[in-house]
Parts: structure tokens; C-alpha cells; sequence
């Protein structure tokens, strides 16, 4: 059965208020219960001392992607973290994620990564198989795509890619979430849509130096970097750097 | 005069789940303008949640099903009060829908020879469910999604809808506000699809997010709309209940589709004892014939963990109450066991139930290949709401249409699992076909600028409050009236209960009235929480009115003092209304009479 938590019932939440303009860590103290996760002690907190305190939630259960934040200092998500897995001594810090801007508390505007989703040609199916509409696929096929469609849009790993976070690459950089999402339609059995070129221009797949911390952070378990985003690079210098296929592309124009 | 925004569209779409994104999707294919407002950000809509599948009768596992299986299936597992015309439209339409899915990019589990592979559930009599491990509301989410963004419609994420405004009998528009900086905006749209989804949040133990106030149910019955089927609250039999955070997290029925089975503390598997009359003959006689059954056996009938979950939870509920729970007060889940069958059984539960296994071993230190679950029942869906036009999803205010869980008549008495994801996309589609070519045929209403000024004043009500010095916060009122519909309205109810909780409403209205919260209108959870506050009291005290009139049990409502059904006079809906006092009335309907070739299939499917 579950194991009793060892640690103490009373517990230091140190959480950032504040909003664009700024603002400063603030400490709550707050009653500690077994199998707690730390988004139950933001609520706990909301309903006791600090009503107004801003944070995203939707599931409580890892599905949907809303609560992400930097847990002391590393990003996660508060539902998916319990306390039994942080040292309770010392305070525990929350602060919103730093790749995108501040709205208040620990909500960022996050809408930055839904326009550029926008931007990447959408999916295309190869005509049917069957008259009612139907396609044949393969388990194995559809397996390879399935680890790319687990995301959940916590843009946890755009809040650590350092590209993003550091230098503020925005306008140039599509983030591993969106190599994630591009490496899924490239790799869909009925795709007919080539997006190499997106890849390379738009998206600036070449910033990437594959340091994998949107691997380490993804909470899916999503291998980003070997198996989305080295592969992608990959189509980009076979396409762009290969000299059979710049051969093959001037004869072809 | 309050300051707000204003947008002028065709379609005005309310949430942004399944019904909802399909729904504008299909008014904005027949070339109106559409905008969709969501309370969360886009693709983080309960519909998420949904682990086991779409429900279509593709026949693509076993070539016996088709779409007179299925709504026989629906209306059985409703008990039979069910809008009978939205059964056959879903049973036949929904192949389709998901076909379309399949188009716009998702991508499902497969058979052998490459189709849509589809698994069993409960009530239905074939595998039926599309599905994609136990992730599928997410493909379906997520399809929609990225689908929907380049079809031109406009989204404003996070934005609560505060009222329905209407001109003289007809919808006109809507009145809100955006959650992040907390200021007005007002829709101007000719017609309005209502897709908010369900009112989990009345409970205390739920599956359901924040989001589940009962916004819809709310909107339409305000806007003076009918709603029907309040009385049916659905009870999931298994969530989650140890470690206290996270009771009510859903166990996917999926668990018991792939062979799990349900154990009291005596170690025997109590479905077994009790199962009712209507489902004998479908139902497995042996552990062993429900094993078959399990692993694909055609000749095999399913396992009593398999009936409705009304049933299941009741049993469940049975087992506690007599003493023979487990160590939380829940009841056992084992799919482990499976290992005594099949060789590979450890890697077979990772594949097929990946979530599960991801969230018992990091909510709870459990590692469900090697050990039983304790699972409990946990408020899930509602299959009352909003009562619409079986083919065009209108309510009766000309415009107002509703579609997914906030409308009702597809289920009856109980819901089958996997007939919510079809129903979205079915009724979705339907009621944004609908409000498109009603969008088309009317003139835009006018805006009655004092209701406006009106809604406002009432909304900023917590800030001024709180300012004087009066009012109490809105957690506090919140949590007593879960912790009081749990206990008086829940999965047994009494009529002196009920009359109990009707008292406790009128008095948690008075505390409402006086909600008060600190701070600015920027992202406040405490304020955002007070104005709900309004929809959650009334989807309570209907619920509660509804539950006291249905003397009888079928279904998801079940009486103590009235434990049978009683067909003779219970085979109605009662449909509910705000009357001219600002009061609800009542009224109550003998089911509409099904047409005969619909009547045979029943007969025939017994």
C-alpha cells in the first residue's frame, strides 16, 4: 500500500506575486497531507490565505497540460509533483515559467506558441483506401507517430530550451514542442504534405545544438531530441546539403 | 455605463471541447462567421480526459455489429427515457464522424489487417470503441484542434460567459468576461451553441476540472430554455480514493475491458452476485466465460464488470457500506491478476493502459501489473442538461442550440461508456450545421444596453463587498455546498434529504449573494470562483428538484424509499423551466412514443 510520508504537517510554499511589471516571492505557510502534490497546496493556499493568487489547472491528473511552472527551479508540472519528492524542510519555491511573459502570479501568456503552431501547414491525407472513407495503416506504423501525439501542450520543454529562454529567439525558433508536432505530421502514414523547408526556415531547426534538456523535462516521456528533432536536422541536411539532391533539385527545376 | 469590447459574429460557439470545436468547425465549412470563447486555453477542455473511446458501430472486430445494435444498446442502458430519435441519429452517424477524424489527422489503434481497431466496454454489446491506448480523448482534442485553427474561426481563450442576452425571444448575443485582465466583453452573434460540458464541480468527489460549473445548464435556463433529465447524475464507479488528493481521478473502464476485474475484501468478485434481470442474458455465467469474453472469444458473453455503471456503482457502494471495503473505503481493481493467463501480462497493461499505469504509480505508489487498485465511485457526467431538437440540437429559445454533455437526451437514465466522445462529434456537427443556416436566415438582434450595465454591476458585486467590509470568501461556500450535494443528493437519495438539501441551497444562495474577494479583476481565481458560484447553486437546486420528483429509481438516480422502477409510471422526462416568478416549474412528459421498425429492433435485440 502507499507509503506514509515521513515529512513534517506543516510545509513553506515560497510563490512569486506579481505580474508584467513585476513583483516579488511571497511565503505561504500551509498544512501538509499524505500523497499531496503541489498544485493541492497552491489550492489550499487560494482557498485560505491569498484568494486572488493566479494559477492554471484543468485535469489534476497529468492529461492536460495547464499547470506548468518551475518547482524549485525546475519545471514541471505542480499536479504531477509530490511532496514527498521535495525536501520540506526548506522552503519550497513556485515561480511561472521564464520562456514566455508574465500575466500575474504563476500564469504566463503562452499564446505565442498557438501562432506558431498556426504557421505549420497543416495535415493532408493521401486519398482513402476504401470507398466509405477508410484508410489501412499498420500498427507499426502508427506506433512510430503515437510517442510525438502524447504531448500535452504543457510547453514545458519551450520554458527550458535555452534558445527560448535565454535568448529570446522567438521570432526565429519554433521550440521542441513544435518539432514535436512537425516530426508527427512528417512521420504520419497518410501524410502528403512536405515540410522540410518550414523546417528550416521558419521553424530554425538549426538553432537547436541538441543539449536535450526538453528531453529531461518532458513529463510524457517524449524523446524530443533523438527521436524529433535530430531526425528533422537530419531532412534538412540531406535536402539542403546533400550534393546528389541539389543535383537532382536544379535538374527537377 | 459599464466599458466593455464588443465582437460581432454569425455562430457564437460556448467552450471549446469536443462539441464545441466540432460544432464550429462545421458553421464555419458553411461559410458564416464563428468565434468560439473557451474559459481554459485551447486543447485543455475536459474532453482531454476521456480515456476509452469513441462508440461507432464500424463492425470492424466483430462484423455482427451495426447501428441497430447500438442504439439498442443506448436505449437499454438509459432505461429506455432517452430522446429515441437522438439514439438512432448518434448510432447511425457516429461511424462517419469518426472516419472524418481519421481525415483531419487522428490517428487510432489497428486491427491486423490495418482498420480501426475497436475494443469492449461496458453496455455494449460488440467492441465498438475507437480508441487510441487510453489516451483518446486527447487524439480527439488535439485532432480538433489542429483542424480548427486554420479553418478562420476566432478563439478567445480563456473568457467566461456570464449571460445569454437575448432580443424579445431570441438569442442576440452574450455578455462575458476574459479571465486575464479581467474586462468585459459582449458577442453579438445570431445564433449560439452552447457546448460548456458538465457540473461535476457540485460535488466533492469528481473527475471533473474547475471548469464543470454547470455554465451551460445555467446560461439556457436563465435565457428561459427548457432543460430536462436533471435527476441523472452519473456516479463512475471507479476513481481514485487513496491518497486523499487525488480521490476522484478516473479508472478508466478501459481496465475492466482489457480483463480487470472487481474484488471486495473477502477476495470474491461480488458482480457476480447481483446481476439484473434485463442484462441476464448477456451476461457471462463463469469467471471464465467473462475471461473469454475479455480476450476476444465472439461466443463468449461479457463479464458482469461490464454492466452499465449505474450498476457497477451501486454494487460498489453495496459492498462499503456492508463492511467488506478495502483498507480507504473503496473496493478493489485488480488487472494484475491477468499474469496467471497470459505470459507478456506486465508489458500487455503498460501498452494498453499507459496512463493508468502512469498515474497510480506517481499519485500513489502503485504498481498496477503487480498489485489491485482501490477504486471508489466518483461524480462524472451528467446526462441532463439543456432539451433540444433531436436533428437540429435547438433548444426552445429560437438560436440558443446546445450540443455534448450540457444538452440532453441521448443517454436517459444512464450513459454508456464511450457514447459521450461519439455524441460530441455527432451533435457537434449537427448543432453548428444548424446555427450556421439559422445564422443565415435571421438579422442580427438588438442589445438591451441596460441588461448589459445590469450583469456588469452584479459581477464586479464581490469587489464592492469586499471593499465595504461585508461578505465572506467563495471557497468556503464552494466546498459546503460539494460536501453538502455529495451527502444529500448523491448516489442514494431520500426524500428527507432532498428536502434537507433544498433548505441548504436557499441558504447557500444568501451566502453567495454575499461572496466577497480581494484584490483586482487580473486573473482572480477567488472572484472567477465567486461568479460561478451562481451556476453551480443553480444546476444544484435543480438537480435536487428533479430528484424529488422522480419517486421511483431507474437509471443513475436511485432511491432509498423508491428502490424499484416503476415502468407504469416512470417512463417520462421531466423538463424544468424558470417560471415568471424567477422560481423553477415543473412539468412532467410521458416518454414521446418510438416509431414501430425502431420498437422491433428493440424487441428483437432483448
Amino acid at each position: 500500500m502507499m507509503g506514509e510520508q515521513t515529512a513534517p504537517s506543516k510545509a513553506t510554499f515560497r510563490i512569486w506575486r506579481g505580474n508584467a511589471e513585476g513583483g516579488s516571492f511571497k511565503d505561504y505557510s500551509t498544512e501538509v497531507s499524505p500523497g499531496m502534490v503541489v498544485l493541492d497546496a497552491v489550492h489550499l493556499i487560494q482557498a485560505q490565505q491569498a484568494p486572488d493568487l493566479a494559477a492554471r489547472w484543468n485535469c489534476k491528473a497529468g492529461k492536460c497540460g495547464s499547470c506548468s511552472a518551475e518547482i524549485n527551479g525546475s519545471p514541471r508540472l505542480m499536479c504531477m509533483t509530490r511532496l514527498n519528492a521535495l525536501p520540506l524542510t526548506r522552503p519550497i519555491t513556485i515561480e511561472p515559467m521564464k520562456a514566455f511573459p508574465r500575466i500575474k502570479d504563476l500564469v504566463t501568456d503562452v499564446s505565442w506558441n498557438y501562432e506558431v503552431k498556426k504557421r505549420i501547414p497543416e495535415f493532408k491525407p493521401r486519398p482513402p483506401d476504401g470507398p466509405n472513407g477508410e484508410w489501412r495503416m499498420s500498427q507499426e506504423d502508427v506506433d512510430r507517430v503515437q510517442e510525438f501525439r502524447k504531448c500535452i501542450e504543457c510547453f514545458l520543454c519551450q520554458d527550458v530550451c535555452h534558445v527560448l529562454r535565454d535568448h529570446r529567439l522567438h521570432s526565429e525558433f519554433a521550440g521542441p514542442r513544435h518539432f514535436v508536432f512537425t516530426a508527427a505530421l512528417e512521420l504520419h502514414p497518410l501524410d502528403s504534405v512536405d515540410r522540410t523547408e518550414a523546417v528550416r526556415q521558419t521553424q530554425g531547426v538549426g538553432y537547436c545544438n541538441i543539449t536535450k534538456c526538453c528531453t529531461n523535462v518532458c513529463p510524457e516521456n517524449i524523446t524530443i531530441t533523438d527521436n524529433a528533432i535530430i531526425p528533422l536536422k537530419e531532412r534538412v541536411v540531406d535536402r539542403y546539403y546533400d550534393p546528389l539532391y541539389k543535383l537532382f533539385r536544379i535538374f527537377k527545376k | 455605463m459599464a466599458d466593455y469590447q464588443t465582437f460581432e459574429h454569425d455562430v457564437l460557439v460556448i467552450g471549446a471541447g469536443g462539441a464545441g470545436l466540432r460544432a464550429a468547425i462545421e458553421a464555419s465549412a458553411l461559410g458564416v462567421k464563428v468565434a468560439v470563447v473557451s474559459k481554459s486555453l485551447l486543447g485543455k477542455a475536459h474532453t482531454v480526459m476521456a480515456e476509452g473511446g469513441i462508440a461507432a458501430a464500424m463492425g470492424n472486430v466483430d462484423e455482427r455489429d451495426n447501428w441497430r445494435v447500438h442504439f439498442a444498446d443506448t436505449m437499454r442502458g438509459g432505461q429506455y427515457v432517452n430522446n429515441w430519435r437522438m439514439a438512432e441519429i448518434h448510432a447511425k452517424e457516429s461511424p462517419a464522424r469518426v472516419r472524418e477524424l481519421e481525415a483531419w489527422g487522428a490517428l487510432f489503434d489497428r486491427t491486423k489487417d490495418g482498420r480501426i481497431l475497436q475494443r469492449n466496454f461496458g453496455g455494449h454489446r460488440y467492441p465498438r470503441l475507437a480508441h487510441v491506448g487510453d489516451r483518446t480523448g486527447l487524439e480527439m482534442i488535439r485532432t480538433l484542434q489542429d483542424h480548427g485553427i486554420h479553418r478562420g474561426i476566432d478563439f478567445h481563450m480563456e473568457c467566461t460567459v456570464l449571460r445569454i442576452l437575448k432580443d424579445g425571444d431570441r438569442v442576440a448575443g452574450a455578455f462575458g468576461y476574459d479571465r486575464e485582465r479581467g474586462r468585459f466583453r459582449l458577442w453579438k452573434a445570431k445564433a449560439i451553441v452552447l457546448a460548456t460540458g458538465g457540473i461535476g464541480r457540485a460535488y466533492k468527489i469528481t473527475s471533473n476540472s474547475w471548469e464543470y460549473t454547470g455554465d451551460g445548464h445555467s446560461l439556457a435556463y436563465h435565457a428561459g430554455a427548457d432543460l430536462t433529465e436533471m435527476e441523472y447524475v452519473q456516479f463512475h464507479p471507479t476513481g481514485m480514493i487513496w491518497p486523499p488528493s487525488v480521490a476522484g481521478i478516473l479508472v478508466t473502464e478501459g481496465v475492466r475491458g482489457e480483463g480487470g476485474v472487481l474484488r471486495n475484501s473477502q477476495g470474491r468478485r461480488f458482480m457476480f452476485d447481483d446481476i439484473p434481470a434485463n442484462y441476464r442474458a448477456q451476461t457471462a455465467d463463469t469467471e471464465e466465460e467473462g475471461w473469454r469474453y475479455t480476450q476476444g472469444d465472439k461466443d463468449a458473453r461479457r463479464p458482469p464488470e461490464l454492466l452499465t455503471r449505474d450498476h457497477v456503482a451501486r454494487c460498489i457502494v453495496r459492498e462499503i457500506k456492508e463492511g467488506r471495503g478495502s483498507p480507504h473505503g473503496g473496493v478493489f481493481l485488480d488487472i494484475s491478476w491477468i499474469k496467471e493467463r497470459i505470459p507478456d501480462a506486465a508489458e500487455r497493461i503498460k501498452r494498453k493502459l499507459p496512463s493508468m499505469y502512469h498515474q497510480f504509480k506517481q499519485l500513489a505508489d502503485i504498481d498496477i501489473t503487480k498489485e489491485p487498485m482501490e477504486v471508489g465511485p466518483t461524480t462524472h457526467y451528467m446526462m441532463g442538461g439543456v432539451m433540444v431538437d433531436a436533428e437540429t440540437q435547438m433548444s426552445s429559445v429560437p438560436g440558443l442550440f446546445a450540443a455534448g454533455e450540457c444538452a440532453a437526451g441521448l443517454h436517459g437514465a444512464n450513459r454508456l461508456g464511450g457514447n459521450s466522445l461519439s455524441d460530441l462529434l455527432v451533435f457537434g456537427k449537427r448543432a453548428g450545421e444548424y446555427a450556421a443556416k439559422y445564422a443565415k436566415e435571421v438579422r442580427a438582434g438588438s442589445i438591451n444596453r441596460d441588461e448589459v450595465d445590469a450583469v456588469a454591476r452584479w459581477a464586479l458585486g464581490p469587489f464592492d463587498r469586499y471593499a465595504s467590509g461585508n461578505g465572506e470568501g467563495p471557497y468556503q461556500i464552494q466546498q459546503d455546498l460539494q460536501a453538502m450535494m455529495q451527502d444529500l443528493v448523491g448516489i442514494v437519495r431520500r426524500e428527507a434529504e432532498m428536502q434537507r438539501a433544498l433548505d441548504e441551497i436557499a441558504a447557500l444562495w444568501k451566502r453567495a449573494h454575499g461572496a466577497a474577494v480581494p484584490g483586482n479583476r487580473e486573473y482572480n481565481s477567488g472572484w472567477h470562483t465567486a461568479l460561478d458560484l451562481h451556476n453551480l447553486l443553480t444546476v444544484s437546486e435543480l438537480i435536487t428538484l428533479a430528484a424529488l420528483a422522480r419517486k421511483e429509481s431507474r437509471g443513475a438516480h436511485f432511491r432509498d424509499d423508491f428502490p424499484s422502477k416503476d415502468d407504469a409510471r416512470g417512463l417520462t422526462n421531466i423538463i424544468m423551466r424558470k417560471g415568471s416568478d424567477g422560481r423553477p416549474e415543473l412539468t412532467v412528459k410521458p416518454v414521446a412514443e418510438m416509431p414501430a421498425e425502431l420498437k422491433q429492433i428493440i424487441a428483437e435485440m432483448k
